[in-house]
């Protein structure tokens, strides 16, 4: 008899995860909540023939690993032309940054050349860690023989892939933040504050927070996949094709579905009911949700011990961004900008005192007197998306805490004013241009998306989130207390972004400990 | 907001106008921050007290908290290893508790009150662990330490000595049972437990009531011998009794630093109080892979021969042989006139060693001598007697 | 160079030195002073002039500065054997160790103000007792609230666990496991207080085996206590206490410690590791408590010179060094702002490590990496201090009437969110308009530190920049301690009417007088960059400098700061094993 899988949520990594389990031949069942699939990686409309992705907005991390086992381009996987990210500055000075290259008016030729070397050394100190990334987080004790194979590849990469002396720098820098590495390097400050927007970006994290250059490499490992870009049809697209893979390969995807709980019997993972009332048994129950989801509301704390939900209850899940999506009668005119680099990453991040300044008012709970914007819009690519002549604009707008100490209900319309007559005081006229607006603050993010607080990456990344400790210690390789339960969302090892490493990695570790079904 | 009083480091129970009278010779240590009496007059007379005739003990330092609500049997079945279903209103039971890793915190007992109404009373302090296991239930826990005041009354004659003071109902409560009755008007509730391994009640009412229920037992002292004792009594009974304490005869896990040195009910031959059938409880997982392997330790029960005291001795599987455990507490038994101990002994492949010796220090007139003496394992309490659980009890 | 005459001079030196060990022998320009080493209140030696006529002589060591690590540094390469010189810039020693009287009658610890972390190894091995040193520990400690209630830790157990109950219960019995888990932080972290931390870049079988001792002493504890472990390294100290406590004041209360001297909030990550380097420290074995060394700071690092005195150890004070000599690739000797030239087998720093590669030694001297790393290396100063000369008694009218708390520490922030703030208007190269300070009176029960019935206050405040917006000035200085002074005074009525004096430290004020860069109390930060193997810099933790016969003692080096000696011991130990001499230095004495 072929064994069941039944997959709480159908975001990337639930899809992936789903993929490569049918692959392998189990009977795959994935429950999505919403009526689509995709999660955070989903496209939606918000007004009438406006569309957009609805969290994600920019792909920059899926793994090329999975992208190719699970002939991802095969069921239309369009990643589209990669994208720079343009900087942008009142006065227009604005600041390009590439993989490799920066260039603007106010960038010296050492920046310029400090900024080559440093990618390139961040890239290596991300490739390193390769084997940690691909691999379930090792035990530190009572290790078996992958977990001693891991970190023997950790270490040989270390020192002998880095060298002596890369392995020292990284060992220096590994664990402090952004801020103070940016200031060794760069003298740009418009510079730092893009480069140091990318380490904090839904992180509850400023650019000096420590921990700021971890996160740092977790977005640069991203550009060992390939270059960030704006997919056709949004990030729906991306995350369609992914199920259509997993369709393939004959796993039974049923959005609208809401799993109420996961049933647990005798320690062991039996199945799921619905909220409709139906009761799904399966051999194996993988759940794409968050810790505190999957544990504290699915499983229930009955059936864990004390301790253990008690971690997974302080696990840090603040999320910090508001999405912010606005329709356009037409393109926003910035100033000294190209209609081609109104197409690319726009970010509005002066430089790193402001970005700090921002972050501040997300610490006691308020949201950013001067926000931080990423701002894309996917249009431009693809009209499609919009009316004919119309545009659609995704914004990522920082900070928006979850925790709003006036409350979100109040605040909800100022602080999306706030944004849009930011956005205005860089494109002149922008209020005018406005159709539609719409706010997604982490408060709409939970209730719509169903990450615990908004969270971006289902929990923050700071080391003590991290590796063998992600979600926390003792369900950090996929499996949990609950026999036959496994995690397979962000909230898992490596976490966030679009990477699919970790559907990819829980799933290994399903057919590791499960064998091949059947 | 009150003002914190620095000058009193112990606290006062309620009963402390009275104990602090009958305390003769003023030794006074604390127990859970309370001002308690090791002895009130003389050690021997106190423990006789409560083997022969009636021995009072206040006992409002334990730790009491109060647990209600919907899910407060489900809270407490996930808490504590045993399976306590069968719990009922009116009824008391034994109960430990462990940590993630199967390690024991603490032990106590729970009393059914009502319907969702449980009183949980412990060693040591609890309330953040028991906080902390609520996660996610419905139920209400406070700390109700200083809420109730307690009286252990203990002793062959016990049953008499309360009849006499005007309780009424106990001929027909059986041991772990509640009564809830009242004296003068005032609410006490009597349940058949104890510490001792003897006949006797626990009864709790209202502070403010604590007076006047101590007066009312000590008012037929001239009918019967009547004593009020201190905690040094209370170790030799309790270890006759056989019964553990916690942060004594082991570390609880909460406040163990080194690895390895908590312990497992397991290993302190509680393995009859785990029950794996019942629904998850905390260290269930942890406690059933430990089952399933050899058993490494043990807390044993050990009476030694002869009668030197063989405080913080070493235990070796031989006389000068390897060197395999050591005794956590040990007294020298009145009524058995033997030397009675708690020893934590290492196990060989799951077996106990064939043989155990002490060595011995002992002191005569300053100074220090050496001896062996060879220890026998006992698994049953080393004392018992029929009227412990005769019902009804029989009357002096 | 070496002309026979200054050789033979150098060894007559060398033969009436030995001569004078019993006092201790300065050395200045051509001029030699005999210092004695009993008086009690002053640090300043009493001095005899000598005049001697040589000046040449060759030294086995020379330590560059008198802080205590320089001169722990000192005295266990002297008990070796070894001939030591000890050159110190200012007129007194003991750098950042020091007891001065700036206010007649009154003597301040102005820079450090407790002895916790000192390592009772060093004690003992120097034979500080002797040498006059006694540490007195301090009775609890106290956060006043804004609403006029106060939190206080106090001493005696029974009563601190009833008082954190008055705030919470629950806090009361989280504090048990608190405790426990921090004690196993501490047991693991002091182990390796007093060893040499391994390279993990190296191949070398010592480092391997420092590594294999690294792992083991991980290796007793159990799996989940590792991650634990991690956890708490790494985390913040407010988020870390926040898996333990609920009540504000005692989250505040027990933040304090992880951000004094520290250039980061409450809830930056790596901030709860900071605590341990305050709470580690012992008195007698009662672990986190923090003592009191009588007679100030200087007590301590007046014993060890003694101690260091007494083996045949020289000192020289106002002997600014300008620079170490180099060689064909080895330190020969120092040359001093006088242009005199002192020369000796073996050169050590116990100034920071800016100052110690920046202003010391030649940038030929050093590799391209090294001078970068010296450049970036974070040594933000972000604390203040304030010493107080009182005409009486602080009146604190939240604490009962006749309260112990007022023997220890007091603190006047009760939220994470005003310490959060706090740093806020740090990073923002602001003084903290709400600053959280660390108060102290230790003339309570020291007399020895100001007249009969009046008092000393010693206030560490945090957080205080390096630079201000514009410069700092006397006049923005006295307004940083009109700032803090202004908080005490919103607790304690009487208090304004009671100051005499006041000396107000700015990191300014700080680096000018002890030569510690930016002012930072640690000779550099105590962040993960700058921990363990990368402290200073990776490659160079080993106490080792570029050049060969070249050797860092200072807090720049493992284990960092607080008044530990144990980066000057280890430091020793380093020398010792090059020289192949015997090691003097002492072992950790172990907890099991």
């Amino acid at each position: 008899m072929t064994r069941s899988v039944v997959i709480v949520g159908a975001g990337h990594n639930g899809l992936i995860c789903a993929a490569y389990l049918a692959k392998s031949g189990y009977e795959v069942t994935v429950l999505e909540a919403r009526d689509r699939v995709g999660g955070g990686a989903s496209t939606v409309s918000f007004a009438d023939g406006y569309s957009v992705s609805g969290l994600a907005h920019i792909l920059h991390s899926l793994s090329s690993k999975v992208c190719r086992e699970l002939n991802l381009a095969g069921s239309g996987l369009e990643a589209g032309p990669p994208v720079d990210t343009i900087s942008l500055d009142r006065q227009g000075q604005h600041l390009t940054l590439g993989a490799n290259t920066v260039t603007g008016d106010g960038v010296s030729q050492k920046d310029v050349e400090a900024y080559r070397d440093f990618k390139k050394e961040f890239r290596t100190y991300a490739a390193a860690l390769d084997p940690l990334m691909m691999n379930k987080p090792p035990r530190l004790k009572d290790m078996d023989s992958q977990d001693k194979f891991t970190l023997a590849k950790i270490g040989w990469k270390l020192r002998f892939g880095l060298g002596a002396k890369s392995m020292r720098e990284f060992l220096r820098v590994g664990g402090i933040n952004i801020y103070d590495v940016l200031n060794e390097i760069f003298d740009n400050e418009t510079l730092k504050g893009a480069i140091a927007l990318d380490a904090v970006l839904g992180h509850h994290m400023g650019p000096r927070t420590p921990n700021t250059v971890l996160t740092y490499l977790h977005r640069v490992r991203g550009e060992n996949q390939g270059l960030q870009t704006l997919p056709p049809g949004g990030m729906g697209q991306v995350t369609q094709a992914i199920s259509d893979a997993a369709h393939g390969f004959g796993a039974s995807i049923r959005p609208g579905e809401k799993v109420k709980r996961i049933l647990v019997n005798d320690g062991k993972a039996s199945g799921v009911e619905l909220f409709s009332g139906e009761q799904l048994h399966a051999d194996i129950v993988v759940s794409n949700a968050d810790a505190k989801t999957t544990f504290l509301d699915l499983v229930g704390t009955g059936e864990l011990d004390a301790m253990f939900a008690h971690r997974v209850n302080k696990t840090r899940t603040r999320g910090t961004v508001a999405k912010v999506y606005i329709a356009l009668r037409e393109l926003p005119q910035f100033r000294d900008l190209s209609p081609a680099q109104l197409g690319q990453r726009l970010l509005v991040v002066p430089d790193m005192r402001y970005l700090e300044h921002a972050f501040n008012h997300a610490k006691y709970g308020e949201f950013s007197q001067a926000p931080v914007l990423e701002i894309t819009i996917p249009s431009i690519a693809d009209p499609s998306l919009a009316p004919a002549g119309h545009h659609v604009m995704s914004v990522s707008a920082s900070y928006a805490p979850y925790e709003l100490k006036d409350g979100w209900e109040q605040q909800r319309t100022v602080f999306m004013d706030n944004v849009i007559a930011l956005i205005g005081e860089y494109a002149p006229g922008f209020e005018q241009l406005v159709v539609d607006k719409e706010i997604l603050t982490p408060v709409d993010i939970e209730t719509e998306y169903g990450l615990t607080g908004g969270h971006w990456h289902q929990g923050e990344m700071t080391i003590d989130q991290s590796f063998m400790m992600r979600p926390v210690h003792g369900s950090a390789q996929y499996d949990t207390p609950v026999e036959g339960l496994f995690l397979c969302g962000a909230t898992a090892h490596p976490g966030g972004n679009v990477t699919g490493i970790p559907g990819h990695n829980a799933a290994q570790r399903i057919l590791k400990i499960q064998g091949e079904p059947g | 907001m009150s003002k914190h009083d620095f000058k009193q480091v112990l606290e006062p129970t309620p009963f402390h106008a009275r104990v602090d009278e009958q305390c003769m010779v003023k030794n006074w240590t604390s127990w859970n921050g309370y001002q308690t009496a090791r002895v009130y007059d003389t050690l021997a007379a106190e423990y006789f007290a409560i083997r022969s005739s009636c021995s009072v003990m206040d006992l409002t330092p334990m730790e009491k908290y109060r647990i209600t609500g919907p899910d407060a049997f489900t809270f407490l079945s996930r808490l504590v290893v045993r399976d306590i279903s069968k719990l009922q209103a009116g009824r008391v039971t034994y109960v430990l508790w462990c940590n993630d890793e199967g390690k024991v915190l603490d032990d106590g007992t729970i009393f059914q009150l009502a319907e969702n109404d449980y009183r949980l009373c412990s060693q040591h302090h609890q309330l953040d662990w028991l906080l902390l296991s609520s996660l996610g239930m419905d139920v209400d826990i406070s700390q109700e330490t200083h809420e109730v005041a307690a009286l252990a009354v203990q002793g062959p004659t016990s049953y008499s000595v309360l009849t006499e003071a005007g309780f009424s109902g106990l001929s027909q409560l059986k041991p772990f049972r509640i009564l809830q009755t009242n004296l003068h008007g005032f609410e006490v509730m009597i349940s058949r437990t104890g510490y001792t391994g003897d006949l006797g009640y626990e009864l709790w009412t209202d502070p403010a009531n604590a007076l006047e229920m101590w007066d009312a037992i000590f008012a037929v002292q001239h009918l019967y011998n009547i004593r009020p004792i201190g905690l040094d009594a209370l170790e030799i009974v309790r270890i006759e009794a056989g019964f553990i304490m916690p942060g004594d005869d082991f570390n609880t896990a909460e406040t163990t630093v080194r690895a390895d040195h908590d312990r497992s009910p397991f290993e302190l031959g509680m393995g009859w109080v785990v029950n794996f059938d019942k629904p998850y409880f905390t260290g269930k997982r942890a406690l059933i892979a430990e089952h399933s392997l050899p058993v490494k330790r043990r807390l044993v029960k050990m009476s030694v021969t002869g009668n030197k005291p063989p405080a913080d001795s070493f235990l070796f599987d031989g006389k000068n042989g390897k060197r395999i455990g050591t005794i956590n507490s040990q007294v020298w038994s009145p009524i058995l006139k033997a030397n009675l101990a708690m020893a934590d002994i290492e196990y060989r492949n799951g077996m106990k060693p064939p043989e155990i010796w002490a060595e011995i220090y002992y002191q005569k007139e300053l100074e220090w001598r050496a001896t062996w003496a060879e220890c026998r394992i006992v698994e049953k309490p080393f004392w018992s007697h029929p009227r412990r659980s005769a019902t009804p009890p029989g009357q002096y | 160079m070496f002309t026979p005459e200054i050789l033979a001079s150098a060894l007559s030196f060398i033969s009436q030195g030995t001569r004078k060990t019993k006092y201790g022998v300065q050395a200045r320009a051509r001029a030699y002073r005999r210092t004695g080493n009993g008086t009690v209140t002053m640090i300043y030696s009493r001095v005899l002039r000598e005049t001697h006529r040589v000046n040449m002589k060759k030294y086995d060591a020379i330590v560059i500065g008198a802080g205590h690590n320089g001169l722990t540094n000192a005295a266990f390469l002297a008990k070796a054997g070894l001939d030591v010189l000890v050159l110190e810039k200012n007129e007194y020693i003991g750098g950042a160790t020091a007891s001065r009287e700036l206010h007649e009658g009154w003597m301040y610890s102005n820079c450090s103000y407790v002895c916790s972390l000192f390592r009772p190894e060093i004690y003992q091995a120097l034979d500080l007792g002797e040498h006059g040193l006694e540490v007195v520990p301090l009775q609890g400690s106290t956060t006043f609230k804004q609403d006029g209630d106060y939190f206080g830790s106090y001493h005696q157990p029974a009563v601190r666990r009833r008082e954190i109950a008055r705030h919470s219960k629950r806090d009361a019995d989280a504090s048990i496991r608190f405790d426990a888990d921090l004690m196993k932080w501490c047991r693991l972290v002091r182990g390796f207080l007093l060893r040499t931390p391994p390279d993990p870049a190296s191949l070398k079988i010592r480092d391997a085996m420092e590594f294999a001792y690294l792992l083991k002493s991980f290796y007793r504890l159990t799996e989940s206590q590792i991650y634990e472990f991690i956890r708490f390294f790494t985390m913040s100290i407010a988020e870390y206490l926040e898996e333990y406590f609920e009540s504000d004041a005692i989250l505040a209360h027990f933040s304090g410690g992880s951000i004094i001297g520290t250039g980061l909030g409450v809830y930056s990550p790596g901030t709860a590791y900071v605590l341990l380097h305050h709470a580690m420290g012992d008195v007698d074995g009662n672990i986190g408590s923090w003592g009191f060394a009588r007679g100030g700071m200087g007590s301590v690092s007046k014993a060890i010179a003694s101690s260091f005195q007494s083996m045949g150890g020289e000192i020289r004070t106002q002997a600014d060094v300008q620079q170490i000599l180099v060689k064909g690739r080895q330190a020969t000797g120092v040359v001093l702002d006088s242009g005199e030239e002192v020369y000796a087998g073996v050169v050590v720093s116990n100034l920071d490590a800016k100052r110690t590669f920046l202003n010391i030694m030649a940038r030929k001297d050093l590799p391209d990496e090294l001078y970068r790393r010296a450049s970036n290396f974070k040594i933000r100063g972000s604390s203040g201090k304030l010493n107080i000369a009182l005409d009486g008694m602080p009146q604190f009218p939240a604490l009962p009437i006749g309260s112990p708390l007022t023997l220890g520490h007091m603190h006047f922030t009760d939220t994470l969110e005003r310490l959060e703030r706090a740093y806020d208007d740090w990073k923002d190269d602001c003084w903290s308009r709400d600053p959280y300070v660390d108060t102290l009176i230790p003339t309570q029960y020291d007399p020895t530190m100001s007249p009969a019935g009046k008092h000393m206050m010693s206030v560490f405040v945090q957080y205080c920049p390096v630079e201000v917006e514009g410069g700092w000035t006397d006049a923005k200085r006295d307004a940083f301690g009109e700032t803090v002074i202004n908080q005490i005074a919103s607790y304690s009525p009487n208090f304004k009417d009671l100051i005499l004096h006041a000396e107000v430290r700015t990191p300014r004020e700080i680096e000018a007088e002890v030569g510690l860069t930016e002012g930072n109390i640690f000779q550099g930060e105590l962040t993960l960059d700058q921990l363990m193997f990368n402290r200073p810099f990776p490659g160079y933790a080993q106490y080792r400098g570029p050049v060969k016969n070249m050797y860092m003692c200072g807090s720049s080096t493992h284990p960092g700061g607080g008044v530990m000696g144990a980066p000057g011991a280890n430091a020793a130990r380093e020398i010792l094993l090059d020289m192949g001499r015997e090691n003097t230095t002492p072992e950790d004495f172990g907890d099991d």
